[in-house]
């Protein structure tokens, strides 16, 4: 006898009702089962959930800590915003550091990556290494960075002394903040490109590189037509996880300069906390934070979207 | 669908949840000034509130620590339970006001800096203590609150009117120790360049502060001083030569609090501290914390420092740093003539208005600001500077400075000048943190007028929005 499930109804071939959901009687925990499973998640939600909702309501308040009661302003702390200098700046330092922060790491991520997927002992000893700065502390690594080019006793400043450059005075000029912070962001996250990088290498099937090699395809046309497409799908992954973690930069930038000299490191996290935490502004800072959200958020939506269609490239569908 | 259903209901809930939280919120927010009303007490006693538990939150300081190491003595005196918690100074502040927005009563009292007060009294975060001073059922005979330094004392009073100086209106907090900003020198440093006596005028600091650059070898430098964007770089040295060349940083005009950092006057002495920052202070000046500037005082990288006095109390220590026993202090250099004074920074101890057991933190608060406590940590453990005038009368404590060349004489020369010099309103941390970016401006080529017009206006946008009259 041939049964179809039908829309909650068990039906025979010749369309005779045999038993209903209803008729069978499915026990409650049975039934339950489904969102019993998912409740850590929805618990997670709603935990998510609460405190956005209340910065989206805080955001249309003028609440303070300065203060024992606030107002709701409606739209009035973000037409402020908008309508401030120094909240475009933040967003021009904002993209410009998540933006040269994500490429250098990349580029270097692949390149080293590549160096190291082979089988000497050499790489085998620096993939080690190299893993290093991934479990230091960003606040850490910043600190060591900061005594390392203290112009009295660290010891880069003391090198660049050697090979004759006297005054280059790293975080503390406003000309050469910013390529400081990237040296050490490019140190601390580098690495984790080159984890996820690496891994995709290892796990390329080997035939199309063989046939490439015997055909006589250089180097480079391996890499471009070969290598590059088939870690795309990782390098997306890489890619879109340290732009995200590179637009929320909070800890090294206010480890190494609290956003200064003067306002030239001070990114949309850094302006919010400043706002909230040292101003106690937390209504006038929540808008900042809500914008790097939309921000992060539009961004990663194309991205995943991008990476499902290279993932579906990569595998030849 | 079914699960949308229950996905929907999730968010009405959640959304039901956050507007209830916040209307509750609004609800809850009162008064900013309602004056407490007390029991009446029959006669002081610490035993009385025997059983009572409070909390205490400590920032990481010497102060707290000679709080904590004394705290059974204080259990078995009253019969109080502490519970104590030690924040590192980073993110005390953010803690602290986040624990008093909660308004829950915990805890019950915290340490705090006289310019929070500023911000907390206004919000309605602090009891104000003169009912408890000056009630003799709740204070001891023997507490002496005329023996506290005034300048010091006047910091924790305020009125609540911003632009009104100190020393005006309610006690908010009572004193734990104090530091006034001095000029500190190297004598070895001044020794090997044949350099006298520490500089008197502002002008010879310059000369001498880049005479000594390289004094001690590679890295070395003329004279460290602090120089974040954090409001922590303008309260030391850079405000005490801002109001005693007789600059201001608001002043009311038609009921108006108006900033004046843009004035002839405030212009003058920011291009003459930007000079010395140029040329005899640290190159690498803006990322320069209270920290750096007191290590390199102690480790012979810089022959001056404009900061703290409590920095060669502490670097001269036998073994304490590389120049242990060379430092020495001098009163800040003058900008004109007349007496000098210092801006002040005062730790202090306070308490929570929805504290629930006021009288017991009273209890601790006067036991921890009382003369006997204030010897002892002088002489037995680090408090300094004391906020006492018995305890610099004190042989023990005498003794201990003298080993400081010009500590005593420095500090008796400018205390009557020294109090809080920054005008008290709520936007504080705000002002001097723009104002610290902008000195870094002025530092990194930017025109001392022109960039002190800018944040002039800045600020006056920022006061504004003050809500309080």
């Amino acid at each position: 006898m041939q049964v179809e499930h039908k829309r909650g109804k068990f039906v025979q071939a010749d369309s005779t009702t045999l038993l209903s959901n209803e008729e069978i009687k499915i026990p409650f925990l049975r039934k339950m089962r489904p969102y019993i499973i998912l409740s850590p998640a929805f618990l997670l939600t709603i935990g998510i959930l609460i405190p956005f909702g209340m910065a989206i309501y805080y955001s249309f308040t003028n609440f303070s800590f300065k203060y024992a009661v606030y107002n709701w302003i409606g739209l009035e702390n973000y037409i402020s915003m908008f309508k401030d200098p120094e909240f475009w700046h933040s967003v021009k330092v904002t993209i410009m550091y998540a933006g040269l922060a994500t490429v250098i790491e990349t580029v270097l991520g692949v390149i080293i990556a590549l160096l190291l997927n082979r089988e000497s002992v050499i790489a085998k000893s620096l993939r080690i290494v190299l893993i290093f700065p991934l479990v230091i502390a960003p606040v850490i690594a910043t600190l060591i960075w900061q005594l390392m080019t203290n112009n009295s006793v660290g010891i880069l400043s003391k090198w660049l002394r050697m090979v004759g450059v006297d005054n280059f005075t790293w975080g503390a000029d406003p000309k050469t903040a910013l390529f400081t912070v990237l040296v050490i962001d490019a140190w601390v996250f580098t690495p984790f490109v080159i984890l996820l990088v690496l891994a995709g290498l290892r796990s390329l099937p080997k035939a199309p590189f063989e046939s490439a090699m015997i055909d006589g395809g250089s180097a480079w046309f391996t890499f471009k037509n070969l290598t590059l497409p088939m870690i795309m799908p990782m390098l997306l992954i890489a890619v879109l996880f340290r732009l995200m973690a590179s637009l929320q930069m909070f800890d090294i930038i206010f480890a190494l300069t609290r956003g200064g000299p003067g306002n030239t490191l001070m990114t949309l996290p850094l302006t919010a906390y400043t706002e909230a935490f040292t101003y106690k502004e937390l209504g006038y800072s929540l808008p900042y934070m809500l914008i790097l959200w939309a921000f992060v958020y539009l961004i990663s939506h194309y991205m995943v979207k991008y990476w499902s269609h290279t993932q579906k490239k990569a595998s030849g569908k | 669908m079914l699960l949308r259903k229950f996905l929907a209901i999730i968010i009405s809930l959640v959304v039901g949840i956050v507007f209830s939280a916040c209307s509750n919120s609004t609800q809850s927010s009162g008064s900013s000034v309602e004056k407490t009303e007390l029991k009446k007490l029959d006669g002081f006693d610490w035993k009385r509130f025997k059983g009572e538990e409070i909390n205490v939150m400590l920032n990481q300081h010497p102060y707290a620590e000679a709080i904590i190491k004394r705290l059974p003595e204080f259990e078995k005196l009253t019969g109080i339970k502490v519970k104590y918690s030690v924040t590192p100074e980073e993110s005390y502040f953010d803690k602290l006001t986040t624990a008093l927005n909660a308004k829950n009563g915990n805890p019950d009292v915290f340490m705090t800096g006289s310019y929070q007060l500023w911000e907390y009294a206004p919000a309605g975060y602090i009891q104000e203590l003169d009912p408890f001073v000056n009630d003799k059922n709740r204070t001891s005979s023997d507490y002496d609150i005329n023996d506290f330094f005034e300048g010091v004392l006047n910091a924790d009073k305020w009125d609540l009117v911003p632009g009104h100086k100190v020393g005006t209106g309610n006690l908010w907090a009572i004193p734990l120790g104090f530091e006034i900003n001095v000029l500190h020198y190297n004598k070895r440093a001044f020794e090997q360049a044949g350099i006298k006596n520490p500089p008197k005028t502002f002008d010879e600091l310059i000369e001498i502060a880049t005479k000594l650059n390289g004094w001690n070898g590679e890295g070395s430098y003329g004279i460290a001083i602090r120089g974040t964007r954090s409001w922590a770089t303008i309260h030391p040295g850079y405000m005490t030569s801002f109001s005693n060349h007789g600059a201001k940083d608001f002043e009311i005009e038609n009921g108006k609090l108006v900033s004046k950092l843009n004035s002839s006057k405030s212009v003058e002495i920011t291009k003459k501290f930007v000079e010395l920052i140029k040329k005899a202070g640290p190159k690498d000046w803006s990322n320069y914390t209270w920290y750096q500037v007191s290590s390199d005082l102690g480790a012979g990288k810089a022959a001056m420092a404009y900061d703290a006095d409590n920095f060669s109390f502490y670097n001269n220590k036998e073994g304490a740093s590389k120049e242990a026993g060379n430092l020495a202090v001098a009163p800040p250099p003058a900008t004109k003539d007349g007496d000098v004074g210092s801006n002040m920074w005062v730790w202090s101890i306070a308490m929570n208005k929805s504290s629930q057991k006021k009288d017991a933190a009273w209890l601790f608060m006067q036991y921890f600001t009382s003369k006997e406590h204030m010897i002892w940590g002088a002489t037995q453990a680090n408090v300094v500077d004391p906020v006492r005038k018995s305890v610099w009368e004190n042989q023990g404590f005498k003794e201990r400075i003298s080993k400081i060349e010009g500590y005593e004489e420095t500090f008796k020369s400018i205390i009557d000048n020294s109090t809080i010099k920054f005008t008290p309103q709520p936007e504080f941390f705000n002002t001097t943190t723009e104002w610290a970016a902008a000195l870094q401006d002025i530092v990194n080529g930017a025109d001392a007028q022109e960039r002190l017009n800018q944040l002039a206006n800045d600020i006056n946008k920022r006061v504004e929005r003050l809500r309080v009259k």
